[in-house]
């Protein structure tokens, strides 16, 4: 369970996060709805420490990431996958050593064993046959698939998606709607799923947030309107 | 003073970047690629270099000397030029130019696009991850390059002298050896050690330094060479007064 507590951020004085509260259920996704600009990245990064927060904590499992040494964070992390907005892939090697880096960093797994869990990945994310090509070399949906596949390399427990479907036709679009649906239903991942887009969150919320003015509000229905507002 | 506080951020960074658990490992691979990256890399451009620095200052010295003193002080004179001061400097200059603007240009640019955040998330500490392999690969390669510039610049004075100045190769080459100083090879090989500190920190530092875009990339590999350039002849003049002085 990730609580978070409280959370504030700031920068130079202007308010981005103010007080804010929720928690993510085992097994759950929620979704957090905002406009452009709102500061939904900003909420993202300083739940997994990439940012300093300015107030308030964040609890993954009862563990406050903010009361932890540097080992500790990065320990928690280990159960974290994070899909960035702009998929952050590492540009100067290919999509099998992108998925497999943290998995040789954290383990010893063999030869044998990591072509086969890549394999198995790349099976899940819907890239077989993919593995040799670079970053530069795959559409914009395939690349945000292969950050999906490496933010499960290390077969964590939470996956936070920054915007997955942003900038994305309807048909990759439905594909990674899918895979997150899918990996939230058959991989019991839970996380949060931030995005602009009113369809993601009707088709994988399973509780809907509105962030908005820095604040955080719960919605009991996904309304166009309540949106727009 | 604001530059003794960016010269105590450096060697916070340098601290940072090294005392941490390096994980051999993994670690290992990524230090061979740096002294393939920064060693062999650098060699074709050292090697024509040291040519050059080699015939000039022969060509210089026995304008100064001939005549005056025995001919074999040419090999000594050139001998110590080369390896005291020549040899050290320039190749880490020429490291520099090459090394520590690629190396803040990489860096940079992995931090603009969020590189370095997804290795943090993936709990990959970046400074064992980029700046560790960096600092070691340079301060292995900086001494192996030094001794191939050296010997590639004195073969070229010696050939030179050889051929065009009248003094015959074992003239020179006496001279080179009676008074060749153990102190001397070894006062020159320490400063690459630490003009390899220099370079790769340099390096790495601005790199890691980038908020911004293309712009503040490009300016961060400037300030590198830069800033290198500048320590490693403040640190040769200081090394020089410690060791020769
Ligand atoms: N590093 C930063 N420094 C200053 N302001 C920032 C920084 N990062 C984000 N912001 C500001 O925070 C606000 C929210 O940004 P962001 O979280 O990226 O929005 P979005 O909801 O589109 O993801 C923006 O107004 C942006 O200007
Ligand atoms: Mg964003």
């Amino acid at each position: 369970m990730i609580e978070v507590v409280n959370l504030s951020k700031h920068f130079n004085g202007s308010v981005i996060l103010d007080t804010i509260n929720f928690k993510v259920d085992d097994e759950k996704l929620v979704v957090i709805l905002g406009p452009s600009g709102t500061g939904k990245t900003v909420l993202l990064k300083s739940i997994v420490g990439l940012l300093a927060v300015d107030g308030g904590e964040v609890f993954f499992d009862g563990v406050s990431l903010q009361k932890v040494t540097k080992k500790e964070i990065y320990r928690i992390r280990k159960n974290i996958g994070y899909v960035f907005q702009g998929t952050a892939l590492f540009d100067s090697i290919n999509v099998f050593e992108n998925i497999s880096l943290p998995i040789i960093e954290h383990t010893s797994i063999s030869k044998i064993n990591l072509n086969k869990e890549i394999k198995r990945i790349l099976k899940i994310i819907g890239m077989e046959g993919k593995e040799r090509l670079f970053p530069k070399e795959l559409s914009g949906g395939m690349r945000r698939l292969v950050a999906i596949g490496r933010a499960l390399a290390l077969n964590p427990k939470y996956l936070f998606y920054d915007e997955p479907t942003t900038g994305l036709d309807p048909i990759a679009c439905d594909r990674i709607k899918a895979l997150i649906n899918t990996l939230k239903k058959d991989y019991k991942k839970s996380g949060i799923v931030v995005t602009h887009d009113l369809e993601i969150a009707r088709e994988v919320g399973d509780e809907v947030y509105m962030l908005k003015n820095a604040k955080i509000k719960k919605l009991k229905k996904i309304d166009k309107e309540f949106y727009e507002k | 003073m604001n530059l003794f506080s960016k010269i105590g951020n450096f060697a916070i960074f340098l601290g940072r970047s090294i005392f941490i658990p390096w994980h051999i490992r993994t670690t290992k691979e990524r230090i061979y690629e740096q002294v393939h990256n920064v060693g062999i890399g650098s060699l074709p451009i050292i090697i024509i270099i040291a040519a050059f620095v080699g015939l000039v200052t022969t060509v210089q010295t026995s304008y100064q000397l001939i005549g005056s003193v025995p001919r074999y002080l040419l090999g000594s004179t050139v001998g110590r030029m080369v390896v005291i001061e020549l040899g050290p400097v320039l190749t880490a200059l020429m490291v520099s130019g090459r090394c520590a603007s690629s190396m803040a240009a990489e860096i940079g640019t992995m931090r603009v696009t969020e590189q370095i955040d997804a290795l943090e998330v993936m709990a990959i500490d970046p400074y064992r991850f980029l700046s560790l392999p960096r600092i070691i690969g340079t301060v292995i390669s900086m001494p192996l390059l030094c001794i191939i510039a050296e010997f590639d610049a004195l073969l070229f004075g010696g050939l030179y002298a050889h051929y065009f100045l009248n003094v015959p190769f074992s003239v020179f080459n006496y001279g080179l050896t009676h008074y060749f100083f153990i102190r001397d090879l070894f006062g020159g090989l320490v400063k690459t050690f630490f003009f390899g500190l220099v370079i790769s920190t340099a390096g790495c530092y601005f790199g890691f330094q980038v908020t911004g875009g293309a712009r503040e990339v490009g300016r961060s590999a400037t300030y590198a060479v830069v800033v290198s350039s500048i320590l490693i002849l403040i640190l040769d003049f200081l090394i020089a007064l410690v060791v020769f002085g």
